[in-house]
């Protein structure tokens, strides 16, 4: 059996100058063209320790983190060793091999990633022998949509975008929608900061996504599509774009899909930097080639959505969860999975899939080990600028939509920022005050004045110069922004402020120049 | 004129919809959207200007004015906060002086590992400070 290398192609590892190693790889494949199988793929997990290469040797596989210096050495270092045996202990200089009982993999479920850093992104061959498509096929032979409907909706999924809305739910509301005409889009403007998880599934594994959408789209009777995806993401678009190409002409988009009678056209849509894209009515909008400003539901997506059709509005994990969930029927897919990206105060910060309901200890401590030496974690921030802060009291805490909502943040998207002690939690409220700010369109006046009002009382209050009205008028000013504005971003902009009011009080109140706190 | 758009233009049938996606092109092929550019947009989609130019400067990565010779961009995302980067951009805002180069910010890139880093010319430069920043112009640079 011939020996493989792969090395992962992702963002953060071509950063951290897997370009080279790819370079390296192929030309040392070139002198063995039998001994030696190479290839780019997708993220293979902790980032922080790239660029990552996996060596499978005889159905074993290794993941092998490569520091910057090592790559000088390993050209030289793996011809040599190819010279005189296999690459079953080979240890490439000055790398470490991450194994696979070490908690940050060992405790992974991998669905929606299974085959991320596994194949190779940008071969359709590649994607079906592991198994692409199977279930759109099996789906269009069945054909009956309301089945599958009924089975997305006693699976319990929900929208793996923040906001939780029950998938099945959602799908049954479009499919009911009378009418030849509607439209499937996918929320791929991944604008939360700290969120890399859709970016991950879109480099590493595009035919899971479109696999999902052309489901979705058969589920609910639509014949056209359109994913929307950040301008941020050169090299997601450019997989996205080829694996749409290639799916087109294996017949698995476009006029009679799988040789059935259903058609389904699917667009890419390219974002250019807003982050209120990211709210439904807002994303509509751009898709039709406007400015990206929201506008008051109901209507909602599934009545009157792009052009004035019924739409069904998912986001990038949601869609591909189906494949998954299809393939292992209700049982083996039981709750389901997460995906999340840690970053921040950690020591090994990634993308993790996990089983829904793992505590948020066993994701920072145990899967990323925690903060560096000398520190504790102060806070673990979820849900980006519309979530909060979980305290280190509670990591104990399972991540699922309710307990989370419970403790004033939100699951979010994915992103999980560790924060130290080191960490001025009135300062990061302040960051996602300014953040939101910037973003807020400006359409509805409480969000538009309310972010500005509010970013300046905080920092009047980290300048030391705030009085105990400055915080009083704080919180009641974010109240009022909660209550009054038009979408979600408005809604939700005042969250990092009144989570870190509610758990954090002390440190604001600390900041009350000489006056005796509340 | 602008003859580099005519594909985009065919491959969309000049509908309204596509201003976007044509937006990103002219920018790719010319750099910037100009003034003049904008209006032949508009003639061809059949849109009034003011519809164009308020698309045009609502989305934060259309530019009006030409580019910078390079670009240093320092992420402002959650991660690259907490470890430094907001102070990375103020300091830089005062010490980056490099002619023809443009200083900036960009939203997070995803790559939050390598926090604090910057997007220069669009490589990803990780775990940087305001010297090694600095250092790396002054490479960059002739």
């Amino acid at each position: 059996m011939t020996d493989g290398l792969r090395f992962c192609t992702s963002t953060s590892c071509l950063s951290r100058g897997s370009s080279r190693l790819a370079q390296h790889c192929s030309e040392v494949a070139r002198h063995h063209p039998s001994g030696l199988s190479v290839k780019g793929v997708g993220c293979l997990g902790p980032c922080s320790e790239g660029p990552l290469l996996a060596i499978d040797t005889g159905g074993v596989s290794r993941l092998i983190a490569l520091k910057d210096s090592a790559l000088e050495f390993f050209a030289a270092d793996l011809e040599e060793h190819l010279g005189r045996q296999s690459l079953v202990d080979w240890h490439p200089s000055r790398s470490r091999e991450i194994f696979p009982d070490e908690p940050f993999i060992a405790l992974q479920r991998r669905l929606v990633l299974a085959h991320c850093g596994c194949i190779d992104p940008t071969s359709l061959d590649e994607a079906e022998e592991a198994g692409a498509y199977l279930q759109l096929q099996r789906v269009l032979e069945a054909n009956d949509p309301l089945a599958l409907i009924d089975q997305v909706k006693l699976s319990g999924l929900r929208g793996r975008g923040g906001a939780g809305y029950p998938t099945g739910l959602k799908w049954a509301a479009v499919a009911s929608m009378t009418g030849d005409n509607k439209v499937v889009v996918c929320n791929a403007d991944e604008g939360d900061p700290g969120a890399f998880m859709d970016r991950t599934v879109m480099e590493g594994d595009p035919h899971a996504l479109l696999e999902g959408m052309v489901i979705a789209g058969f589920a609910v009777g639509a014949d056209r599509g359109f994913i929307y995806v950040r301008g941020e993401y050169p090299l997601a678009i450019e997989r996205l774009r080829q694996g749409i190409e290639q799916a087109r002409q294996r017949g698995w988009i476009g006029n009679s899909v799988g040789s059935s009678e259903f058609s389904f056209d699917l667009q890419l849509r390219v974002g250019a930097g807003a982050y209120v894209c990211g709210e439904e009515t807002a994303l509509i909008h751009s898709i039709e080639g406007r400015r990206g400003v929201p506008r008051p539901r109901p209507p909602f997506p599934a009545e009157y959505g792009v052009h004035g059709l019924p739409t069904l509005i998912n986001n990038v994990e949601t869609f591909a969860n189906i494949p998954p969930l299809l393939r292992l029927g209700l049982e083996a897919y039981g709750q389901g999975t997460k995906v999340f990206s840690l970053s921040g105060h950690l020591q090994r910060s990634g993308v993790v899939e996990v089983p829904m309901g793992t505590s948020l200890r066993t994701i920072v401590e145990t899967m990323a080990g925690g903060p560096s030496n000398g520190h504790r974690i102060k806070a673990v921030q979820t849900g980006g600028p519309s979530g909060g802060f979980v305290p280190a009291q509670y990591l104990d805490t399972p991540v699922d939509y309710e307990s989370l909502r419970d403790l004033g943040t939100i699951m979010g998207s994915g992103g999980m920022v560790v924060m130290d002690d080191s960490t001025n939690v009135v300062d990061v409220a302040a960051f996602f005050m300014a953040f939101c700010r910037e973003e807020s369109c400006g359409k509805c006046i409480p969000c538009r004045c309310g972010t500005v009002q509010l970013e300046m009382l905080l920092r009047k209050l980290l300048d030391g110069s705030g009085s105990s009205s400055d915080l009083k008028q704080l919180e009641s000013l974010c109240h009022t922004v909660k209550a009054s504005s038009l979408c979600g971003l408005g809604q939700s902009a005042p969250n990092p402020v009144l989570s870190s009011l509610r758990h954090y009080r002390s440190d604001y109140q600390a900041l009350l120049h000489g006056e005796v706190c509340l | 004129m602008f003859a580099e758009l005519n594909p985009v233009f065919i491959h969309f049938g000049c509908k309204a919809e596509a201003l976007i996606e044509v937006l990103a092109a002219a920018q790719q092929s010319y750099g910037c959207l100009s003034p003049v550019l904008l209006r032949h947009i508009a003639h061809l989609l059949h849109l009034p200007l003011s519809h164009v130019q308020g698309v045009a400067t609502f989305y934060h990565l259309f530019r009006l004015s030409p580019p910078p010779r390079h670009q240093c961009l320092v992420c402002t995302g959650t991660a690259c906060h907490v470890q430094g980067g907001g102070l990375l951009l103020g300091d830089l805002q005062r010490l980056f002086k490099f002619p023809g180069c443009e200083l900036g910010s960009v939203r997070c890139v995803g790559s939050c590992s390598g926090a604090p880093l910057v997007v220069v010319d669009g490589v990803i430069w990780t775990h940087q400070t305001t010297a090694s920043v600095i250092a790396g112009f002054e490479q960059v640079m002739p």
